[in-house]
């Protein structure tokens, strides 16, 4: 039996059973690879997407779960939080870039809950996504960065 | 300037070549004809580094981008010389050619530390590298792109400038001195423009003419952080890696092989993975089955329904068995003495010790992967990798097929560190797309088959004398004992045995520049055949460790301040690595002392041709110990971009940190007991310290930066810990030993 999901705006059925995890039908049903499979235990962070805005590790949702608005990293840029794209551009954060996907899609929902976060925050938000190029200085620097253009100060 | 300017100069010729609708400039190599790695223009032995038809100006990065920026130091180096617009530029991955070979390779080869290295003996492993071309060895590793690079892809795009002006000059009717070039266009005297997209055709039916590569004082773009040219894809991620390929009718696979490593397969059931919904084929790969559905959750469902009888390991039983078995090795004969000064035998030791390493994983994000399509007798594979040629061997020899009949696209890997060398999952891929033809397979591994099928970095032993008088080391006797990267590792790649020292096996420790009178380094060959390979930084991740805490130990045994004493004995050797510890004293304020509670440690390895300094700081007044402070300062001589030289120290030192606290690999019966992150894991941001880094540029032969971070980050930590606690950790991982904060 189908099952109808919206994904960045758009609205996808899929045969593939129910309780197939989110990561895989995004990535193998509907060909939307920008998110990533690192572990498959929620350990790594790299799946993670938004539910109705709030982040989510994909390998942990199936699909008959879903029951909300899909949003992936190659929907964010037409969202307010691009921002975070942008500001990982101009502080020139990826290295290997695998991870960045669940990096910034985590950022996002930080930055939904806590507009201006402290290092404390970003610590406590982001301690669930693993980089194993070690980008953590550019992805502070980047999320801060972010916080300011989208409060109104301006980006850099 | 570089030992490079002097040797490849005179055999680096340019070349042109058409292609619809413009040209391809290159470099030809040594007199040697090499196949031509670009299709159609056979029989044509010029190597390509850019090219400029309609569409525009791109520039070939023959090495691997695994997050190391060298796309974009590569192409700098082009575009410096052509006047290329660098945000109009496109940056494609090299097709695998003998013609890409990396020269700079056979740089470590000779039984000499870098440091001490005379110009003759450049001009000897030059040669080597020679030697290096006709292996065709295109692999990306040893820190060692740039330095490979640094004059050739110059010289394309010098040579690339002055063919376009020479068409251009004749079409104005001026001469070619009158024009300049900007941003992808020739400017005439008038001021008017031409696009080189209107002259590349007619370029390419001439000789390109020699020229005379530009001062650095006149680099625009060299030397400059700038944006990196695969950002803009992995922040909006549509970066493609191994298996973000997209194709008609593609089935998704997974495998599970033996785990028992050595071990095979005896019998399989495919019938409970065929019940699982999804799953279509189950399929024998001799050591284990792959598992092919119509998307990866389903296939990994499969795989783990698949029932199966393993045959045993014939590796010992447990981790304890097989560091007995690597102490073994002490018994015999050593296999190098690179470093043998003074008399250690008449000296007597004041210290005695042991230090332990275990094995470690790689642990990419991405876990392997690969896609292959088996088309009318043609396979093409799409796979992150760093050795394009071996895995398209490799992919020909598993599908049948001969490697005319195969094209592998090189795509972005989801970090290398030295695993995508190997060739395992390339290997199963064609093997896979050959059973199932016709069918485009994207071939994912689990997290848990990536973590027990690794080559994993070797455990080592160290055992080390040493003795100290007034104030200075006056022994350092050391024998470092684990299985060989170099003969397993350069075997697996050149098809034969690798005889002979092993000078990766000592690397960072006989090759240190410290003035000890008495001062032997011996290495010793365990006989273990858990599969190794090279791991950031290699003999250097281990090595950096002994070397370093023993260092420690001679100072604090000579009652001497460890930074200061590191000075005395290094300045008599190298004014180059005094710099590094100079800086990293003044950057992390060294002489002013902590308030109790805290503590730091220092540690300095000269790996890959570039000295690095780390001092560490660390806390323990609020809870567990957490590592609040690095600091940073190396000298890899000439610095093209000093973003990316910073980046990669940062990941270089978390990797390090990552595995002196928590790596471990430990096996049972040949299995390894950890399978996915919770068991092996990484720093996280939260216990990263904050990072500072000074870059040196006193170093007159430019050095590698992608590893040279990670050897001095371990023992930096087992120094401060030492300094916080009065505990000397001589074994890793330091998580079974203090209470960090994780």
């Amino acid at each position: 039996m189908a099952i109808s999901i919206t994904v960045n705006g758009t609205q996808y059925e899929t045969d593939a059973p129910s309780e197939t995890p989110l990561l895989w039908v995004l990535r193998d049903e509907l060909g939307l690879t920008g998110t990533k499979f690192g572990c498959g235990i929620a350990a790594c962070g790299a799946c993670t997407v938004h539910l109705d805005g709030q982040a989510v590790r994909s390998c942990q949702v199936p699909l008959s779960d879903v029951d909300g608005d899909v949003t992936t990293i190659e929907g964010l840029a037409e969202t307010r939080y691009r921002a975070l794209q942008d500001a990982w551009a101009r502080n020139q954060v990826a290295q290997c870039g695998f991870c960045q996907s669940g990096q910034i899609m985590q950022a996002a929902d930080l930055l939904a809950e806590i507009p201006e976060p402290s290092d404390a925050d970003i610590d406590a938000a982001m301690g669930g996504n693993l980089c194993r190029c070690g980008t953590y200085t550019g992805i502070r620097a980047a999320i801060h960065d972010a916080a300011r253009a989208l409060n109104g100060g301006g980006a850099g | 300037m570089s030992r490079l300017g002097k040797i490849t100069r005179r055999t680096l010729l340019v070349g042109a070549v058409a292609v619809a609708g413009g040209a391809a400039f290159g470099v030809y190599q040594i007199r040697r004809p090499v196949e031509n790695p670009l299709r159609p223009e056979e029989g044509v032995t010029l190597n390509p580094y850019v090219i400029i038809d309609q569409s525009g100006i791109s520039i070939i990065a023959p090495r691997a981008e695994m997050g190391q920026g060298v796309h974009t130091t590569l192409a700098a180096l082009v575009a410096e010389e052509l006047d290329a617009d660098w945000e109009a530029v496109r940056v494609l991955h090299g097709p695998p050619a003998a013609a890409y070979f990396n020269g700079a390779l056979a740089h470590g080869a000779l039984p000499v530390a870098d440091y001490a290295m005379r110009d003759w003996q450049r001009r000897v492993t030059d040669g080597l590298g020679a030697a290096s071309k006709l292996l065709g060895l295109q692999v990306t590793g040893g820190s060692t792109s740039t330095v490979d690079a640094f004059e050739r892809m110059r010289l394309a795009g010098a040579g690339a400038r002055e063919a376009l002006k020479a068409v251009a000059a004749e079409r104005l009717g001026v001469a070619v001195a009158e024009l300049r070039t900007e941003k992808g266009h020739v400017i005439a005297p008038d001021g008017s423009e031409i696009d080189y997209r209107d002259l590349a055709e007619e370029a390419a039916t001439r000789d390109v003419p020699r020229v005379d590569l530009r001062p650095q004082s006149e680099w625009k773009l060299l030397g400059r952080s700038l944006p990196r040219s695969d950002m803009q894809a992995k922040v909006s991620g549509a970066a493609q890696f191994s298996t973000d390929i997209v194709l008609p009718g593609m089935k998704c696979a997974t495998v599970r092989i033996c785990p028992y490593l050595g071990g095979g397969m005896e019998r399989f059931d495919p019938a409970p993975a065929l019940e699982v919904p999804g799953v279509e084929h189950v399929l024998d790969l001799g050591n284990g089955v792959a598992v092919v559905a119509r998307n990866t959750w389903a296939a990994m469902q499969g795989a783990e329904a698949v029932e199966i009888d393993w045959t045993q390991s014939p590796l010992p039983t447990s981790t304890e068995a097989m560091f007995e078995q690597i102490a073994e090795a002490f018994d015999e004969r050593h296999n190098s003495r690179m470093r043998n000064d003074g008399r250690p035998d008449d000296q007597e030791a004041q210290l005695e010790v042991e230090y332990r390493v275990p094995f470690l994983a790689h642990s990419t994000m991405e876990p392997m992967g690969a896609t292959a399509w088996l088309q009318d007798g043609h396979l093409t594979l799409w796979v992150g990798n760093q050795a394009p040629r071996e895995h398209l061997k490799v992919a020909a020899e598993a599908a049948g097929l001969s490697e005319e009949d195969v094209t592998l696209h090189t795509v972005f890997l989801g970090g290398g560190f030295g695993r995508r060398v190997e060739t395992d999952v390339t290997r199963q891929a064609a093997m896979i797309a050959a059973m199932l033809p016709g069918i485009p397979i994207r071939l994912t591994w689990s997290r848990e088959e990536d973590m027990r099928h690794d080559f994993y970095r070797p455990a080592a032993i160290a055992r080390i004398r040493g003795a100290v008088a007034e104030g200075r080391a006056t022994l350092f006797d050391a024998k470092i004992a684990a299985p060989s990267v170099t003969r397993q590792a350069i075997g697996r790649l050149a098809g034969r045995e690798m005889g002979g020292p092993d000078k990766g096996h000592v690397e960072g420790a006989f090759d240190q520049p410290y003035a000890i009178p008495h001062y032997r380094v011996a290495g010793h060959l365990a006989d273990l055949d858990v599969p190794v390979g090279f791991w950031r930084a290699v003999g250097n991740s281990f090595n950096g460790f002994f070397h370093e805490s023993f260092i420690d130990e001679l100072a604090h045994a000579a009652g001497r301040d460890p930074l200061h004493f590191r000075l005395d004995h290094v300045a008599p050797e190298s004014a180059v690595a005094a710099g590094v510890l100079d800086a990293v004293r003044d950057l992390s304020d060294w002489d002013s002392p902590l308030p109790e509670g805290r503590a730091r440690g220092v540690a300095m390895t000269w790996s890959f041709g570039t000295p690095t300094a780390v001092v560490l700081e660390l806390d323990k007044t609020d809870g567990p110990i957490r590592i609040t402070r690095a600091f940073m300062a190396c000298d890899p001589g000439l610095v093209l971009d000093p973003a990316i030289v910073r980046a990669q120290m940062e990941s270089g030192l978390i990797y390090g940190l990552s595995a002196a606290l928590l790596g471990e690999i430990t096996f049972t019966e040949g299995r390894a007991d950890q399978g996915n992150f919770p068991d092996y894991d990484g720093l996280r941001i939260f216990n990263s310290p904050r990072i500072d880094v000074t870059i040196l540029q006193e170093n007159p032969h430019m050095g590698g930066v992608g590893e040279p971070g990670t050897p001095p980050a371990m023992p930096a930590l087992a120094n401060a810990l030492y300094a916080l606690t009065g505990q000397r950790a001589r074994s890793l991982p330091l998580i079974h030993q203090a209470d960090f904060l994780i």
